[in-house]
């Protein structure tokens, strides 16, 4: 047995180092990579939906940047859900502009992390929004339940499918567009709060984030109507599943305005701050807009605006500071631990 | 006497105090700094305590699934050969190798109403996605390899000795079974069964997908914490977090202690 | 003394293998296909080029690297926990071992959240790494400390029952005939216990590889950067790229087939069995 077991554990011995040494070729493999020296670096923390856009606009601006001052820029590019991504900048990950989806969420940034002013929202025009977006439903070919307006969300046999508003940055725009029709509908809070629960009795399920619940009416095929951001339901009009499914504007619904910021502590430290100002003046300019457009965003350049008035259709809409009192308040009021949204599912 | 306890033990003790215990305490600390009288306000809130309920009856659930079927498959494994054995092992490592969240995905796809399972059960009346059975499933999907790796190479190991032996003093298959196969393998069994359970409470990524999220029917303790972090409520997640753990611990502890006083009562 | 009372009628083992077969079909097949069949949907050209960008590259080199960092901390951790739990008494045992399985029973959101508390920006430690610009959050050395939390437990659990079971006198044998304790262990422990060790190993690899909730969290999902083979998936699919999401994701299925190239390559090697002792 002894010699036999020796050979063997000499074999094992054999097997063990190979396998070290192929685990170190690749680490050394790893090791190469990065950022080209003496090239600018920009890293931009944005929420999932914008990647084609930013896809779109960084080689333009890299392009522009080269043009006006003959240095070279790359990018970093982190996407993921809003909230996540903005938890993620308050706890170290550097970045030097952030592009997210709500303004609540860049509030957070400033309040509990500290790297920009309060007053971020007035550093570029327009809110500091350079695009929006706004409420819109998504409904399969030929609309068979007859889906109009929001009304007929709560009509008998109707499914229903929007995020949970509690994970989800993009679903508490649908909730707070649903509370504004309840609000103009029914003429009161108690209505609207009588509504936002009757609909929410349609939803079959809640995903975490937008991106999950238009997956989960695209490809899975469950639910009548989606309540979606309009950039996603375009993009699932025209791209997921062209030809089966169809946008209804509703009477009224919400301004999204996704909000940019330069987050100032970070780009002082990279020395990144004009680079990180002038990609997001960038974002105002006709070549930008335009490409905005393309990308399903309502662009804020009226002659732009202009050009494309024939894809995005006249909706009146609410606005959160008008008509919320700013995120801050209906964050607290709707969404928090014991909010209206807790509240219409505990009464059950 | 052996050699080599301190080194090993020593080592043991300073590794998991690097890894888990310091990191670990974190929780506790971040909770304790909210006053404690809010971890319990927060931790056992009505919808926590339903969330609690859920989390750990699916989790029981799918554990007592994979111990059954899971010995089923390691005994197969390790007694039997059949064409495609091998593939049939490697498969049972799967669980661990895809991410969660694609698991959760390709088994919402299989048996949302008109995947390609969930198609032949919607006419029966019976759901699966979106329901405790969804999340179930893929409870029992990412705790299988623990039960099958668990009990695998303590049955491989069983001598073939005693069981001859049992044999030749007339003693049934099943009988032999029962008095000689099992009580070696049972340590293994329920160390296989807790994990796959304590694994299971835990589990987010691939049960989001299927469980639906909807609040106290559907919505399972780990998705909590992530509303909590929605909020930026970092301690209100680790109140959540500390009373999972603690609950878990407890189980785990139980099990590791009665397995302990079998060995004894076994005289091993 | 007759065949049949040390194994089963060959309509039990039908059964029986039936029944696994079919348990196994529902449960790991099953998804398995699905994922290939969402991969392959457009066809085999799709599906390889979405191996191939620069982005999933990166993302497997990355995954790679993790796992050859991770799997071989938690291995010799493994080895010697289990060594001082079945070869030597001390009161408090059960409770190591529950120490040991923690991380089992810690949710991974909560895995991720523990390390950005330790050292995020406003973590314990963020200070001070600020002052001495070292990052561990939201780059590699944050992945890997996550990824070694959540394997912890796997090379020790694997280890602890078989080598309960076996027992100590194998060692006891080898010490009394005067080998030292280096001795005792390579010579007599290592080859008992080394199916053991490898299941331990492999399952640990493909748990390193495949872990995305704890990994999520620390990593700040910089395109090309930190993203992990799981996280690119994610991204993948949250860009609705769904052939490409499923076909990184059916490469990472087919580390379970690794695992099985691995281990017939060794059986083959020592022209033994998978369990066969001595």
């Amino acid at each position: 047995m002894s010699i036999r077991d020796s050979g063997r554990k000499s074999a094992t011995r054999r097997a063990v180092l190979a396998g070290s040494l192929a685990m170190g070729f690749l680490l050394a493999g790893c090791s190469g990579g990065g950022s080209k020296p003496g090239a600018v670096e920009l890293t931009n923390v944005s929420y999932d939906p914008t990647r084609e856009l930013y896809q779109a606009i960084n080689p333009a601006f890299a392009a522009y940047w080269k043009q006006k001052t003959g240095k070279d820029i790359t990018f970093r590019m982190s996407h993921g859900g809003s909230g996540k991504q903005s938890r993620a900048i308050i706890d170290g990950l550097e970045a030097d502009v952030a592009t997210l989806a709500l303004a609540y969420d860049i509030d957070a940034i400033s309040a509990k992390g500290k790297l920009l002013d309060a007053d971020w929202q007035k550093a570029l025009p327009d809110n500091s929004a350079p695009y929006t977006s706004t409420i819109v439903f998504l409904v399969r070919k030929g609309n068979p339940k007859g889906i109009k307006d929001w009304g007929d969300l709560v009509k008998p046999g109707v499914e229903v499918i929007t995020a949970n508003p509690k994970t989800g940055g993009g679903a508490r725009w649908n909730f707070l567009a649903a509370w504004a029709y309840g609000r103009k509908a029914g003429g009161s809070d108690a209505a609207a709060e009588a509504y936002v629960k009757q609909l929410f009795s349609h939803v079959p399920v809640l995903d975490s984030g937008a991106r999950g619940s238009t997956t989960t009416f695209v490809e899975r095929g469950i639910g009548d109507v989606l309540i979606s951001w309009e950039n996603e339901a375009f993009l699932a009009e025209k791209k997921l599943g062209a030809g089966k499914f169809e946008i209804v504007a509703p009477s009224i619904s919400i301004l999204a305005e996704p909000s940019v910021a330069v987050v100032t502590a970070n780009a002082k430290k990279h020395g990144t701050t004009e680079v990180a100002d002038a990609y997001l003046r960038y974002l105002y300019t006709p070549e930008a807009q335009t490409a905005i457009a393309h990308n399903f965003y309502r662009p804020r350049d009226p002659a732009i605006a202009q050009q494309f008035k024939a894809q995005f259709r006249e909706i009146p809409m609410v606005t959160i500071d008008k008509d919320f009192g700013g995120w801050a308040k209906a964050q607290k009021t709707f969404f928090d631990d014991g909010g209206v949204f807790d509240r219409i599912y505990s009464k059950k | 006497m052996l050699p080599g306890f301190g080194l090993s033990f020593g080592f043991t003790l300073a590794w998991l105090t690097l890894i888990v215990l310091i990191p670990l305490a974190t929780i506790f600390l971040k909770a304790g700094g909210m006053g404690w009288a809010q971890v319990v306000e927060v931790g056992f809130s009505e919808r926590a305590l339903a969330a609690y309920q859920l989390s750990f009856g699916t989790a029981a659930m799918a554990g007592l699934v994979n111990a059954v079927f899971g010995l089923v498959v390691a005994w197969v494994l390790v007694r039997y050969s059949f064409p495609g054995k091998q593939v049939v092992s490697a498969l049972v490592d799967l669980p661990f190798a895809l991410p969660t969240a694609v698991a959760g995905i390709a088994l919402t796809a299989l048996y949302a109403p008109q995947g390609w399972i969930g198609q032949y059960l919607e006419p029966l009346g019976i759901k699966v996605a979106f329901t405790w059975v969804g999340i179930t499933i893929a409870l029992v999907f990412i705790g299988l390899p623990f039960v099958v790796r668990s009990v695998e190479p303590v049955l491989a190991d069983l001598g073939r000795e005693v069981e001859e032996a049992a044999a030749t003093l007339g003693a049934t298959r099943w009988q032999t079974f029962r008095h000689v196969i099992f009580p070696a393998i049972g340590p293994a069994l329920l160390t296989g069964f807790a994990l796959a359970f304590a694994r299971g409470v835990g589990e987010y990524g691939s049960v989001i997908f299927i469980s639906g999220n909807m609040p106290g029917r559907t919505e399972i303790a780990p998705l909590l914490i992530v509303t909590q972090l929605e909020q930026y409520a970092y301690a209100g997640a680790t109140a959540i977090a500390v009373v999972m753990m603690l609950a878990s611990f407890a189980v785990l502890l139980l099990i590791n202690l009665v397995q302990a006083a079998s060995r004894r009562r076994m005289g091993a | 003394m007759s065949v049949q009372a040390i194994t089963e009628s060959p309509v039990m083992r039908a059964v029986l293998i039936t029944i696994a077969l079919v348990f196994l079909g529902f449960f790991l097949l099953l998804p398995l296909l699905a994922v290939f069949s969402e991969a392959l949907r457009e066809g085999a050209g799709p599906f390889l080029d979405a191996l191939h960008t620069a982005d999933a590259l990166a993302a497997i080199r990355l995954t790679l690297l993790i796992a050859a960092i991770s799997v071989p901390l938690n291995m010799v951790f493994g080895i010697a926990a289990s060594w001082a739990i079945t070869k030597f008494q001390f009161p408090g045992k059960a409770l190591l071992i529950t120490l040991i399985d923690l991380p089992f029973s810690v949710s991974p959101v909560v895995s991720g959240l523990i390390f950005v508390l330790l050292f995020g920006a406003n973590g314990l430690f963020g200070a001070w790494l600020a002052e001495h610009d070292l990052k561990i959050i939201f780059a590699v050395p944050g992945i890997v400390l996550a990824t070694v939390f959540i394997t912890f437990p796997f090379v020790a659990r694997e280890l602890i029952p078989l080598m309960l079971e076996q027992g100590k006198d194998d060692e006891e044998a080898a010490i009394s005939l005067g080998a030292n304790g280096w001795q005792t262990f390579w010579h007599v422990t290592l080859p008992n216990i080394r199916w053991g060790l490898l299941y331990g190993v492999l399952l640990c690899n493909a748990r390193a590889m495949g872990e995305f909730g704890a990994v999520s969290v620390v990593s700040g999902h910089i395109r090309g950067e930190t993203n992990t083979m799981p996280l690119h998936v994610e991204i993948l699919y949250n860009e609705y790229d769904f052939v490409g999401a499923f076909a990184v994701a059916s490469l990472l299925a087919l580390l379970a087939l690794v695992t099985l190239v691995a281990k017939t390559v060794l059986e083959w090697r020592f022209g033994l069995h998978a369990g066969a002792r001595h």
